[in-house]
Parts: C-alpha cells; sequence; structure tokens
C-alpha cells in the first residue's frame, strides 16, 4: 500500500526509541502499583467498616474519592488522555462533567418526589 | 518524536503560523480513528453513568433494606467459607493487570517491534478470558444462591430471609427477617407468626429477574444488567482485540507504518478497564 502524502500520520509522531520506552514502562509500572494498592485499600476498608454505620458517610465519600483517583490515572496514563493537546482533553471531558453534574443535581434535586412517585414504582416492580 | 514525519508529512502540517483551526490540518494533531474512538467512548460512557445513576436512585430509595454486597458475594473458588469481596477483588485487579499488559503492546507497537506487541496482546487476551470466565463464576453463584434460600411470602414480592449473623455467617433457627411495611428495615419474625407466615410462601434459592433470594428484587435486576453490560463490552473488547491480534500476526501494521489500530482497541480495553472501576465502587463498595 502506497502512503498517501495528502494525509498526515500523527501516529508516527509517538514512534520512540529503546531509551525512551525504557522510562514510559517504568511509569505504566508505577501506575499499576497505585491501583493495585488503592483497590487493596479499598476492599479492605469495605471489610472492617462496611457494617459500622458510624463509618458509613466516610466510607463512601472515600472510597469515591479513590475511584475518582483511578480513574484519572486511567484515562491520562493509559489511554494517554495526558499526552494529547489541551484542546483535545476539554473535548472529551467537559461534556462528560456537564452531564455528570446534570444527573447529580437532578438526582438531588428530583427525588425529593420520592414518595409521589412510590405508589406508581410499588405497581411496576411490585414493592 | 522526530524523524518519522519526512515520510508522509502534508506541506500545510509544519505551517503553524496559520493557526490550529485555519485548515490543512488537524486541530487536535490526533488521528481521525483515534478521535472517533474516543467520541464513541463518551457516548459509552453515557450509557454506564445513566445506569448506574439510576442503580445509586434505587439504591438510596432502599437504603434500609438493599442487600448488602459484602453479603451477597462471598464466594471464592475451591473455599468452602465466606470471604468477602475478595473474588471481585481479583477480578478487579485481572482487569487492571491486562489494562497495563494493553498499554505495554501500545507501548512496543511505538517501537515497532512485532514480538512483544504479540506478546502483550496475548496475554491481555488472557485476562480478558479470565475476566469474563469470573463474572460468568459470579453470576452462577448469584443465580443458584444458598443451600438455605429464602421464602417468597405470598403477595408474591416480600422476600423473606434467614436471620444470619453477618460475622460468623451462623443461622439462627426459626428465626426470620421480614422488611418493614414502610421499608424503613428489617423486623425479626419467629415462632407461630413465623409459621403462619411461611404456610404460603415459596421456598427460593438465589436470583433470577422475578425474585432475589438476598432481598430487593431491583438489586438483581441492576446487577444482571449492569455487570451483564459491561461483561458484553469485556466480551467484545478480547473479540476486537484477537481480530487486531490476528492482523499483527499477518505484519499488517509492520506494512502500514504504524500500529495505530493497537491503540485504538487499547483506548477501548482500557475504557471497559474504567467502566469496571466505577461498577465496583458503586455496586460493590457502596
Amino acid at each position: 500500500m502506497d502512503a498517501r502524502d495528502d494525509i498526515y500520520e500523527y501516529s508516527l509522531d509517538l514512534h520512540h526509541g529503546e531509551e525512551e520506552g525504557k522510562k514510559i514502562r517504568k511509569k505504566f509500572m508505577m501506575v499499576l502499583a497505585i491501583l493495585s494498592i488503592v483497590t487493596i485499600v479499598e476492599v479492605a476498608m469495605g471489610m472492617m467498616w462496611s457494617r459500622d454505620e458510624s463509618m458509613a458517610s466516610i466510607l463512601k465519600y472515600t472510597f469515591i474519592t479513590l475511584t475518582l483517583v483511578k480513574a484519572g490515572y486511567i484515562t491520562m496514563i493509559f489511554m494517554h488522555l495526558g499526552d494529547e493537546k489541551k484542546s483535545f482533553q476539554w473535548t472529551i471531558l467537559l461534556p462528560y462533567f456537564v452531564l455528570i453534574g446534570y444527573l447529580i443535581f437532578i438526582c438531588l434535586t428530583e427525588a425529593v418526589y420520592n414518595s409521589g412517585i412510590r405508589p406508581a414504582i410499588e405497581n411496576y416492580f411490585g414493592f | 518524536m522526530s524523524g518519522h514525519v519526512s515520510q508522509t508529512a502534508a506541506p500545510s502540517h509544519s505551517d503553524h503560523s496559520a493557526g490550529a483551526w485555519a485548515g490543512g490540518t488537524s486541530p487536535y494533531k490526533i488521528s481521525y480513528g483515534k478521535m472517533m474512538m474516543w467520541f464513541f467512548l463518551v457516548s459509552d460512557a453515557f450509557t454506564f453513568s445513566g445506569l448506574l445513576t439510576a442503580y445509586g436512585y434505587m439504591r438510596h430509595k432502599y437504603t434500609d433494606i438493599w442487600p448488602t454486597a459484602g453479603d451477597v458475594f462471598t464466594h471464592f473458588p475451591f473455599y468452602d467459607g465466606h470471604i468477602e469481596l475478595a473474588y471481585v477483588a481479583f477480578m478487579t485487579f485481572v482487569l487492571i493487570a491486562s489494562s497495563v499488559t494493553m498499554v505495554l503492546a501500545v507501548e512496543a507497537g511505538h517501537r515497532m517491534n512485532k514480538k512483544q506487541v504479540q506478546f502483550w496482546m496475548v496475554l491481555t487476551i488472557v485476562g480478558g478470558l479470565i475476566f469474563v470466565g469470573s463474572q460468568a463464576w459470579e453470576w452462577y453463584h448469584f443465580i443458584h444462591g444458598t443451600e438455605h434460600g429464602a421464602y417468597l411470602l405470598e403477595d408474591g414480592v416480600t422476600v423473606m430471609r434467614h436471620k444470619i449473623d453477618p460475622h460468623t455467617h451462623v443461622m439462627e433457627q426459626g428465626v426470620f427477617l421480614v422488611p418493614e411495611n414502610d421499608q424503613s428495615g428489617f423486623r425479626e419474625v419467629s415462632g407461630a407468626e413465623a409459621q403462619a407466615m411461611l404456610t404460603n410462601a415459596e421456598h427460593i434459592h438465589g436470583a433470577n429477574l422475578h425474585h432475589n433470594e438476598y432481598g430487593v428484587p431491583l438489586f438483581a435486576n441492576f446487577f444482571f444488567f449492569i455487570t451483564g453490560f459491561h461483561g458484553f463490552h469485556v466480551f467484545s473488547g478480547v473479540v476486537i482485540n484477537f481480530i487486531i491480534f490476528l492482523m499483527v500476526v499477518e505484519g499488517k501494521f509492520e506494512k502500514t507504518g504504524h500500529y495505530e489500530m493497537v491503540e485504538k482497541s487499547g483506548l477501548y480495553w482500557h475504557f471497559v478497564d474504567l467502566v469496571w472501576v466505577f461498577v465496583f465502587t458503586f455496586f460493590y463498595l457502596l
């Protein structure tokens, strides 16, 4: 297949040599270690305190924070979003942040109608 | 980073003076295929956040009678006792590890090292298969349930469960738990009252889309739908990775001059891992 000269192959910019590869691989191993440790900590916390009512809200927010930390490492390092242009990072992340913000808003405000929609849900799901 | 550009560079690319959005160059400096994969992943992420939000809403609506994942998923292969969530933690680790092998395949592709790309892709596929298998195993246990089971009362929806100590896993004979009418918690039932309730009750084991031994049926519905939807993503990921692995073996990307296809399937694979991180937290931990 002949290379077309009117299309710029952006993926070729990502090629690197052996030396740089070593550094990059080391970074991946660091991320693996971080993700594993965070997961182990989460499970251990769950085992110790999941039935302790007083710890419930601390656990909830710790788990959500740790999850966001893990998600950040996966998208920025593994998916290389951190290496893309700033404008592209925002193109990907902004719609998502807007949607999540909207979903949280709708859950916090509309959930007060719980008692109102309850009979309908009871009818539908049977409890 | 440079040196390869000369192969295919279009003249307009080097002209930065016109600005990134002036045409003739990709403003994001990213290839079409990769960008489209990202856009697909964003839309897929919307779907999963919708599912998880629906789950969170129902979980909080029935917060006092919702089954604790730690009580449901206690099985571990070749071990007869109860270890809370240990197997799910193992599955999470397998998926994270396969994400690392995938990113190593991508990195090897950047060095045009075909042998290493093959090696890491095989490991990724194996990791994916272990994960899908583990999920099937977990579904099996969830569907079959426990030996003692629970009782579906006459109304066809309320589940009366045996009272079991969450720490020692010892069952209290003749004592049962039923949800309060206003769903504010459980009340203990025993003796004649329990016998009366049991007369027309159906003995059930495990969970399906109609009833759930562990309590609220919605828990089972969400479990099957969310983990099933995610598991289907993992399965498709394994298939895609396998096809691209075959293309690597054929030497297709040696000819093209880059392993961008591995990067694209890698993006999808990492996304599957990313979703699992959230499913793990919101379904199993919270």
